[in-house]
């Protein structure tokens, strides 16, 4: 069987980076083909120059036996290859029907928008998509969004499927149609490339799997019979997939953070209490209360009743900037939005909370050269891969974005750390490094509130586990007495 | 009653066909600051057009031209080399009125202006509608300009809504990036649009000089090319919208024309505030809205 693709010898440098070394890649029709790799692996790179975004320095693409050199977008989309991006490729303002005609030819010059809307139906319901044609993106779930793109590709006759972290922003339970439905392209005899960071799903739906690191293929396999503590392995170098023991943690100590009856809008009124050296995980579906439990925490939203305490102090009507002078550090799950000014310096964004206070300045006048020193120091601390401190923050990856702000206020050495989705798109490596970092902390006497919708991640890392459900705890375990069955029920919103 | 409203849409005429274009130029995701300027050079080049050569077809192809110029301008700065939209927009203007000005001194080859006068195009009654008692002389009776501005409303319904083009400048207006990876260019799009938008506008100019004073004057838009762009945006960026927006504003001028004639005791400068004021006051009411174009004023990214 001659294969749907083959890619060989790709390279690209990005001036003295190799994003891709000589990679060869072939896909079959009807093969899900996993392509893993920590972040800044060159999977996108390589995706980048499949669909013709970005070119190759040199190698060979053949798709269906056909060259492709050159080629653009919108002659790889003609050639039968369609890309899923992980930020879909889609206009919130219009509704599902226009955004497939969108440069599709066959809507004709002058739009038939009634056949259109009509095939948008039927396909949605032979894929088992449940798409409204006449529904506006905007207004759709991620979930529904991502298959908006997988029905453009359906409609335009795509026989290569690729899709880019596809999985990186919904729920679980979106997660588990997706899968679904790719099993149904796959019935279908399309080919698929889903690259991704994340194992689970790679050993749930993948039939081959190759394993990029540092622009290299390291390693290729059948799916079947892989563990996956060999394709972590293959990752990173190193298998950081098992279960690390937490220490038991010391006899916790004073409460540190206090709710009696707190509440906001959107959370239900809350009592618990962390103490020092406690971590309380906080699980559950996202869109719960998490997002509000941990702004109202750090006093971006008002709170609505109850009383908020920090080391006994009452901080409940406290300004953002009164919490954090006494030990609160906030690290929100959009580090783009609201941890980060990305168009600023690592240095600039490591000075953000404290700029008014040494090292970062003396009197009223920032002392740039001390900054820049405290931030080397950082930065060796704390893993950030970049040239210097004077680099732009929008120019790294994610990883290393999200190190920029653990470094920053975990150096403050907070009393109370909340953290929201901490380790969000990072790869295990770097999620690893990241709650190692937050244990290092509660060791050293502080109280923690992680909150994720990963729930593994908060099982490595709590010492209690809370489940949030519509707006409030459903339930709330130590480590030593973990009931999975318990959790899944929290979760599933049915209360204890 | 018949005359207030007749007054009404020959001052809504120039300013709905700025706004016309200035649609496009916003859809596409790029301010349309520049409208005041368009319109102003659209108006010198019909003028000069219409003179020279003693036909008002001349004049309105050179008033597409001018105002294409400018346009122009605008595309590549703004878009192709990615300057702010309102810092060109602004300069722009300040160029088309300079610029015109000038051309009018050096026209004349001395210190004061060319003096160009020209008999406004006449009305161009439809037969039969025309006659209608009262409706007729309303809606039947206007020079030609008028007619095409409510055809241009809804060409420009038409191609917005239902065309491949009109979906793609759109779509740029709200994600460039989509577009890109749809296999469209959004950077040619932009342009294109910025640069008809010039002409549409431009054509608006026309109906000022050769519509309805029959001169060019320096600066004679005097501001309603920002009329314009206030009311694409009360208009929420639709033809019709905007059209009518445009109506409302000519009938606060209107009125206020009426009123210096009854020899009102105000100011007539402060009279003349009054579509402004409006303006203001409809814009700080509607606040933010929910259909300005998603990426207006995001230039595009380089590797495009």
């Amino acid at each position: 069987m001659s294969p749907l693709l083959q890619m060989r010898g790709i390279v690209r440098r990005f001036g003295d980076l190799c994003a891709n070394d000589n990679i060869d890649l072939d896909v079959q029709p009807g093969e899900i083909l996993g392509l893993l790799g920590e972040n800044g692996s060159g999977k996108s790179t390589l995706m980048k120059v499949l669909f013709g975004m970005l070119r190759a320095d040199s190698g060979s693409i053949a798709f269906k036996g056909k060259l492709l050199d050159g080629h653009t977008p919108a002659e790889a989309m003609a050639a039968g290859i369609a890309m899923i991006h992980q930020h879909f490729m889609l206009i919130d303002a219009m509704t599902v029907t226009e955004n497939v005609m969108l440069g599709w030819p066959e809507a004709g010059r002058v739009l038939r928008t009634k056949e259109i809307s009509s095939r948008v139906r039927e396909a949605s319901k032979r894929f088992g998509l449940y798409l409204d044609p006449d529904a506006q993106v905007g207004a759709l779930p991620l979930g529904r969004r991502q298959r908006v793109e997988i029905l453009k590709a359906i409609l335009r006759n795509a026989e290569l499927l690729i899709l880019d972290e596809p999985t990186s922003n919904l729920a679980p339970a979106e997660v588990a149609d997706l899968l679904v439905i790719l099993r149904r392209l796959r019935a279908e005899r399309k080919g698929i490339v889903f690259i991704t960071h994340k194992l689970p799903e790679v050993l749930d739906v993948c039939d081959n799997v190759v394993v990029l690191r540092l622009g290299r293929v390291v390693g290729r396999a059948p799916v079947a019979g892989a563990s996956r503590g060999q394709l972590a392995e293959m990752m990173i170098g190193r298998d950081v997939s098992a279960p690390r023991e937490v220490d038991a943690a010391k006899p916790p100590g004073q409460a540190r953070l206090a709710l009696r009856d707190f509440s906001a809008p959107g959370l239900l009124p809350l009592t618990f209490e962390v103490r020092a050296g406690e971590i309380l995980g906080v699980a559950g579906v996202d869109g719960n209360g998490q997002f509000e439990l941990v702004e109202s925490l750090s006093g971006l939203l008002p709170a609505r009743g109850g009383v908020l305490e920090l080391d006994g102090r009452d901080i409940t009507r406290s300004t953002v900037a009164a919490r954090m002078n006494l030990g609160l550090a906030y690290m929100p799950a959009d580090r783009g939005q609201k941890a980060l000014v990305k168009g600023m310096s690592i240095a600039e964004n490591v000075m953000l909370r404290d700029s008014r206070r040494p090292p970062y300045a003396r009197g009223p006048l920032l002392t740039p050269a001390r900054a820049a020193a405290k931030t080397r120091a950082l930065m060796a601390d704390y893993d950030i891969r970049a040239r210097g401190p004077d680099s732009i923050v929008a120019r790294l990856s994610g990883g290393n974005q999200q190190k920029i702000v653990v470094a920053r206020e975990l150096d403050r050495g907070p009393a109370v750390l909340i953290a929201h989705q901490a380790a969000w798109g990072l790869d295990p490596g770097a999620t690893r490094f990241v709650l190692d970092r937050m244990i290092a902390l509660r060791d050293r006497g502080a109280a923690i509130v992680y909150v994720s919708s990963e729930l593994e991640e908060v099982l490595a890392i709590s010492d209690r586990v809370a489940v949030m459900a519509g707006g409030g705890f459903a339930g709330v375990m130590p480590r030593s007495a973990l009931d999975m069955r318990q959790i899944g029920l929290w979760m599933a919103g049915r209360a204890a | 009653m018949i005359e207030f409203l007749a007054a009404t849409i020959r001052i809504a005429t120039p300013l709905a066909l700025a706004a016309l274009g200035g649609i496009l130029s916003e859809r596409a995701g790029v301010f349309a600051v520049g409208l005041e300027g368009m319109m102003l050079a659209g108006a010198f080049a019909a003028t000069v057009g219409a003179w020279t050569t003693g036909a008002a077809g001349v004049g309105i192809v050179l008033a597409l031209l001018g105002g294409a110029a400018i346009g122009l301008a605008v595309a590549f700065v703004a878009v192709r080399f990615r300057a702010d939209n309102m810092v060109t927009g602004l300069a722009v203007n300040i160029l088309s009125l300079g610029l015109t000005s000038y051309l009018m001194r050096v026209l004349s080859g001395g210190a004061q202006p060319v003096s160009m006068h020209l008999s406004p195009l006449a009305p161009w009654p439809i037969p039969i509608l025309s006659d209608i008692p009262a409706l007729g002389p309303l809606l039947f009776a206007h020079p030609p300009l008028t007619y095409l501005t409510v055809l241009g409303c809804l060409g420009l319904t038409l191609f917005l809504g239902r065309t491949q083009i009109g979906l793609t400048l759109r779509a740029t207006g709200e994600n460039p990036e989509a577009v890109f990876a749809a296999g469209a260019n959004p950077l040619m799009m932009r342009m294109l649009a910025v640069i008809a938008c010039g002409a549409i506008a431009g054509l608006g100019g026309a109906v000022l000089s050769l519509q309805q004073v029959g001169t060019f004057t320096d600066g004679m838009t005097s501001g309603r090319g920002y009329l314009a762009l206030a009311a694409l945006i009360v208009g929420r960026w639709t033809p019709w919208g905007a059209a009518a927006a445009c109506l409302v504003f000519g009938a606060a001028e209107a009125f206020e024309l009426r009123l210096q004639g009854f020899g009102a005791p105000v100011s007539s400068y402060v009279i003349q505030m009054a579509p402004y004021l409006i303006a203001l006051a409809v814009l700080a009411g509607m606040g933010r809205s929910s259909k300005l174009p998603a990426a207006i004023g995001q230039a595009l990214q380089r590797d495009h």
